[in-house]
């Protein structure tokens, strides 16, 4: 796909076959494999900020990667403080850059969220 | 010890190794150079090997030693050694190159007859190379085998190579 | 409720093992795993493992979860993924969350294999994005197959920042220096010798002084660091990168143990504070055992010989295996655990547990805040 994925590694051999989709990004559409984290592809694609920070609106990106301290966290489909990092694509799927704790903007039945 | 503040042995360092063959016998067969100095809990090296070569002992914290008389250079212990430490040498040829095999986890794979760059321990790029033969086997377990030609005086000196592309 | 004889929490190498021995001795367990996938770390361990060939040296870790993930299958271990534990009540009820709903599990034994969580390392721009744990790059690479970045620095030269700078540069990637802030490198020298003959420029006794760039990191500059760990104004070395992974010490995620009512030391060679257990990885909690990073960091081998121990003689206390019979089956594991943590390079995890032993009545002594034996 590009030269940020790993199409053949040494000792894992080729990338497994998967099915590709795309998900959004804000207005841009990204090619994503089926099954991988939000954050692999966003990775892929050469995105390098998920989020600004509530009071100083700084740039994060990753920390840790395996969903425990939550730097990665983005909007995905109107849902706020989702970990992309442990959050598998769907086709389809719209990701936006989170600012700060991000708003609920899903109405269920016109109650509270 | 050189390789505990900068990584790497110097070369009096890795001749005075208990795993490195004397230069008479360096001289007399393909050999390996096990370049391991330190007291690490390990000895596929010992398992492999063989003929007898190579020793570590009880307990497995030993610096493995090797017995030249003994080695055939097959190259196993090469293969399964997992720090890498492990190199075969054949001295033995008369037209001042000598040929060195690397255990080589990288990709691209050169290809037989390519020209490439040496390394030394640190890095530094010392001279170039031709290699003569990549080998891959279930049982490298996803190691390769390079094997390069390189300058006699560079035989104990170059221990990786790079590629020109 | 759900019963189950043993509950293993987490099922990474110390987890799967611990499964795998307490099935052997005809437990009935359940494994339950926060991730999507087992293994923990384990499957990212794309090298060759160290130790003795009679225990799986020489054998890539990737290996060695898939054989581990079988024999655990095989035995008829339940395992239970994208499930949180997130308490345990009175020693034996463990309180799941699964994606929708929440549920509790009755069990007779509990093993904690919950691992360790990677240190962070603050300089100025380190929450830049591309400042990662070096564990993140190393799951990215070899489990989701993505570069994290392009052009790396590594900071800390332990065994995880050495064998991580390694994975960078199979998977594409440039390693444009690794840093550490103590004179010596801190991991095996061959794992040093294998980066720097590829290039890879080593600088002990230096550290990050910055991070710089607009929106991520596009400079780095490090700088030596003096004998009281202090910066050297005019030592800067500018660096361009684009990735700074931090491979500076685990930190045991021992949450469940602190709820539990386990009595804690802090021990600074096992990476902070670890839940005080014996040699049969019993914790002061009657029924709770630990094994793996979670009772003191290491590396896997140790974790997945922990395992079994915990595993064994949890099953023991289940009434599954005689003491005699535990007794023996302990004993290769215990030798490979002294095998693995011998020589100077094990010295502090020697050290670290040895300590455990000799401060048992410190951690008997203390005034527990909160949660309960």
């Amino acid at each position: 796909m590009n030269e940020r994925r790993i199409e053949i590694h040494p000792i894992l051999g080729l990338r497994p076959e998967r099915r590709q989709v795309t998900i959004h990004f804000g207005d841009r559409p990204l090619p994503a494999y089926e099954g991988e984290p939000i954050a692999a592809a966003l990775l892929a694609a050469g995105i390098r900020v998920f989020r600004k920070t509530s009071k100083r609106g700084e740039p994060r990106q990753l920390f840790c990667g395996i969903g425990r301290c939550t730097d990665c966290v983005m909007i995905v489909d109107d849902l706020p403080g989702v970990r992309t990092c442990v959050t598998p694509v769907r086709d389809g799927m719209r990701v936006e850059e989170q600012d700060g704790r991000g708003r609920w903007e899903r109405e269920r039945g016109g109650g509270e969220p | 010890m050189s390789i505990l503040e900068d990584g790497y042995f110097t070369l009096e360092e890795v001749l005075a190794l208990p795993g490195c063959p004397s230069s008479e016998a360096m001289r007399g067969r393909r050999v390996a150079v096990v370049e391991c100095g330190h007291e690490l809990p390990c000895n596929p090296c010992e398992t492999a090997c063989k003929a007898g070569a190579l020793t570590v002992g009880t307990p497995i914290t030993n610096v493995p030693k090797i017995d030249a008389a003994c080695c055939d250079g097959c190259g196993i212990c090469m293969v399964d050694c997992p720090g890498l430490a492990i190199f075969i040498l054949d001295l033995t040829r008369d037209d001042g190159r000598a040929e060195l095999w690397l255990p080589y986890e990288f990709l691209p794979l050169p290809e037989m007859g390519e020209a490439v760059l040496l390394r030394d321990r640190a890095g530094s790029v010392v001279g170039e190379g031709q290699v003569t033969k990549v080998r891959q086997a279930k049982r490298f377990d996803r190691t390769a085998v390079v094997q390069v030609l390189v300058p006699e005086e560079l035989a104990m000196t170059a221990r990786a190579i790079a590629l020109r592309r | 409720m759900k019963q189950a004889e043993i509950v293993v929490v987490g099922a990474g190498p110390a987890g799967l093992s611990a499964a795998a021995a307490a099935a052997q001795a005809g437990a009935q367990v359940l494994v339950i795993d926060e991730n999507a996938e087992p293994g923990g770390q384990l499957f990212k361990q794309i090298h060759k493992f160290f130790g003795a060939s009679e225990h799986r040296a020489g054998q890539r870790g990737v290996d060695i979860g898939h054989e581990l993930l079988e024999e655990v299958e095989g035995l008829g271990v339940e395992v239970v993924l994208d499930a949180s534990v997130w308490g345990i009540y009175d020693g034996s009820t463990v309180a799941v969350a699964s994606q929708e709903y929440s549920w509790r599990v009755k069990a007779d034994r509990i093993v904690l294999a919950t691992g360790a969580t990677e240190n962070g390392l603050s300089f100025r721009g380190w929450t830049l994005p591309g400042v990662m744990g070096a564990g993140c790059a190393q799951t990215m690479m070899n489990v989701h197959r993505v570069l994290p970045g392009q052009r790396v620095v590594m900071v800390g030269s332990g065994n995880v920042g050495l064998i991580v700078a390694y994975q960078l540069l199979q998977a594409g990637a440039e390693v444009v220096a690794v840093v550490d802030a103590l004179p010596r490198v801190g991991g095996y020298p061959v794992h040093a010798a294998k980066i720097a003959r590829a290039g890879v420029q080593i600088y002990t006794s230096y550290s990050v002084k910055e991070a710089d760039g607009d929106e991520c990191v596009e400079k780095v500059t490090i700088w030596r660091v003096d004998d009281r760990w202090q910066g050297v104004p005019g030592s800067e070395i500018e660096l361009d990168a684009d990735t700074v992974t931090l491979a500076v010490g685990l930190s045991p995620m021992a949450e469940l143990a602190w709820v539990a009512g386990c009595r804690f030391l802090h021990i600074p060679e096992l990476g902070g504070h670890v839940p005080v257990h014996s040699a049969y990885m019993e914790t002061t909690v009657p029924g709770i055992y630990v094994a793996g990073d979670v009772s003191g960091v290491e590396e896997a081998s140790c974790a997945m010989e922990e395992g079994r121990l915990a595993g064994l003689w949890a099953a023991s206390a289940a009434g599954r295996l005689s003491v005699a019979a535990a007794v023996a089956a302990a004993a290769p594991h215990e030798a490979s655990l002294a095998r693995l943590r011998s020589g100077p390079f094990g010295a502090a995890a020697r050290g670290g547990k040895l300590a455990m032993d000799g401060r048992r009545d410190e951690a008997w002594g203390q005034t527990l805040t909160r949660g309960g034996a």
